[in-house]
């Protein structure tokens, strides 16, 4: 039987950037045993000389001419921003005090 | 009026019996009798929509040319982006959003003047089976309002099946079109992957991921197929070659000599005897009509499920970091001296839901170091492998089939707790998206333990949609020459009016 610690959720939690609570880190954890034992199977094959598939098809790089198209303007840009500022999008703070 | 099918609809039109506004505005007024009752709706565009309608029925006084389905109203899942009109996904973390642009589908709609008249409700960004995991509240299913309509597009099969849209929009990543198709009682396609833009649909599983329509027959979803299909320069996955014929096959509808494979994985243990007994008798049905009836194995279909529950929370979990409270969205904690990792962390978790929440975690877990290979890795191959037995199985036969869901529709409530129980009710429709092939639901009946409809799934090879709509409308016109009408004559009446 597959398990999740609650301080494995609280990491996973941290790097997918989801604050949570405590209640909500024991039930994911609560839950998570079923869950990765029945994703787990799919190491009962023998997958051994099995090509991987990341997609249905060949993806290729596609480039068109280098043209200048219309896009959005930059009041349409903005008009979803949760906060604006001079014509910019206005985001909290990315850099400490000392940096 | 608003009985009749879309193709009906569009004949009116065309005849001028009707116009489009009187068309929309009886549809609008079939939403406020009963959309109180289903919630399929999380936002009705009528002044859009009537506007649209003017705009179609001024066109075609003028004597212009319109496509086939112009003047008939449709609901859209609220997946796709809509210029100016709210688009949350289902999501609180994009509630009040209004995109400042018209996703691929939303522009070919537009125009072919297919009248949009609004968002319809779905499991947050798609992940769910029953439209009970939406940020808004259930959707309730038109048979039976203690039960849900399935999901993810659950919105727009209640508003297909309650008649109070003859087209919908829906998207399906592991079934989402499908299997609410199944448990309404309606016509449901997945296009191949790759045949609708996805320019413009909020991004789930973007290996898996592919919007298709809704309709209450095979003509009426191939009508609306050919509209939304084709190539687009904006999505790179794009195929760039012609739709297929949908809308001929739907009108041809002959199996005489088709070879109809089914899926020995894909029936028996597990599923609900109703369910059984319909695809059992549908298969008869099709084997009278002169088609070939063979089995066909697909041992790896066994670990669908397990691997499609690792892929696509893998890839969710990567595109849904696009929700970070910075351009667009939701934005909570945002105080003075609050970092942005902080904000972001915070929106996150309030913005979000449990199910939503629940993906990104596994799918992070899935993706990090020193599991890579165990899980995502190994989902992979198993992705080969269910590609090789479909292209083995499509050797043999045209069409593959099989029950969409192993089960009618369940009760609200009843397993929003048991995810994995949710989660086995993808079995059947799942190994087409890992595929990236096509597939329909058509209704088969209604399940005798307790009158609920039963879906029949048709899957053909990637690009060969008009078998699906071949073989559709054979066995739609022979049920319905069993039954004597149509099966959404046996749904309960809502809200006073049929």
């Amino acid at each position: 039987m597959s398990s999740l610690s609650r301080d494995d959720v609280a990491k996973l939690a941290g790097l997918a950037r989801i604050e949570m609570t405590e209640a909500e880190l024991v039930e994911l954890s609560s839950q998570f045993g079923l869950i990765l034992d029945a994703v787990a199977r799919v190491q009962e094959m023998d997958l051994s000389g099995v090509k991987a598939t990341s997609h249905p098809q060949p993806l290729e790089n596609i480039a068109r001419p280098d043209v200048v198209l219309p896009s959005l303007s930059p009041e349409d840009a903005l008009s979803g921003a949760p906060a604006q500022e001079e014509s910019r999008f206005r985001v909290p703070q990315i850099l400490g005090e000392a940096e | 009026m608003i009985n009749k099918t879309a193709a009906e609809m569009a004949d009116a039109l065309t005849k001028g019996e009707t116009t489009s506004v009187e068309l929309t505005q009886a549809h609008l007024d079939r939403i406020a009798a009963v959309d109180e009752q289903v919630k399929a709706f999380l936002h009705v565009d009528s002044e859009g929509a009537l506007a649209q309608a003017k705009d179609v029925d001024a066109r075609r006084s003028k004597g212009e040319k319109l496509s086939p389905i112009a003047g008939v109203p449709l609901a859209l899942k609220d997946v796709l982006a809509q210029k100016g009109v709210p688009t949350t996904a289902g999501s609180k973390i994009l509630q009040g959003w209004r995109p400042p642009y018209d996703s691929t589908v939303v522009s070919k709609l537009k125009s072919a003047g297919v009248i949009i008249m609004g968002k319809t409700n779905m499991d947050e960004f798609a992940m769910g089976s029953s439209t009970e995991n939406s940020g808004y509240g259930p959707t309730f299913n038109p048979w039976d309002l203690t039960r849900t309509p399935g999901g993810s597009s659950g919105g727009s099969a209640a508003a297909v099946s309650a008649f109070e849209a003859p087209l919908a929009i829906g998207s399906d990543t592991g079934g989402s079109i499908r299997q609410p198709a199944a448990l309404t009682g309606i016509v449901g396609v997945r296009p191949t992957y790759g045949a609708v833009s996805r320019f413009g649909l909020i991004a789930y599983s973007s290996s898996l991921d592919q919007a298709g329509p809704f309709g209450r027959t095979v003509l009426d979803t191939a009508l609306l197929h050919e509209v939304i299909a084709g190539h687009d320069v904006r999505d790179a996955t794009s195929i760039n070659a012609p739709v297929p014929a949908v809308i001929n096959a739907a009108k041809s509808g002959d199996v005489k000599g088709m070879k109809i494979g089914v899926i020995k994985q894909l029936q028996g243990e597990g599923y609900q005897k109703g369910v059984q007994s319909r695809f059992d008798e549908s298969l008869q049905l099709l084997a009278s009509l002169g088609a070939e009836i063979v089995e066909v194995d697909c041992p790896s279909f066994e670990y669908a499920l397990a691997a499609y529950y690792l892929i696509a929370p893998s890839e969710c979990s990567s595109n849904l970091a696009r929700f970070d409270a910075m351009r667009y969205g939701l934005r909570v904690g945002d105080t003075d001296g609050a970092s942005a990792e902080a904000v972001m962390s915070a929106t996150r978790d309030a913005g979000f839901g449990r199910e939503v929440k629940r993906r990104i975690i596994l799918g992070t877990y899935a993706l990090s170091s020193g599991y890579y290979e165990a899980y995502y890795g190994s989902a992979q191959k198993i992705r080969t492998l269910i590609i090789q037995d479909y292209a083995k199985a499509f050797a043999q036969v045209d069409v593959l089939v099989s029950p969409t869901v192993p089960t009618t529709a369940y009760k609200i409530g009843e397993k929003v707790d048991d995810p994995m129980a949710m989660y086995l009710g993808d079995v059947a429709t799942i190994p087409v998206n890992l595929a990236g092939i096509c597939g329909m639901s058509l209704p088969a009946g209604l399940a005798e333990e307790d009158n609920l409809p039963v879906g029949f799934q048709i899957m053909a090879p990637a690009m060969q949609d008009q078998r699906l709509y071949q073989a559709g409308a054979a066995l739609e016109a022979a049920l319905l020459t069993k039954w004597g009408a149509p099966i959404l004559s046996q749904a309960p009446v809502l809200g006073g009016v049929k």
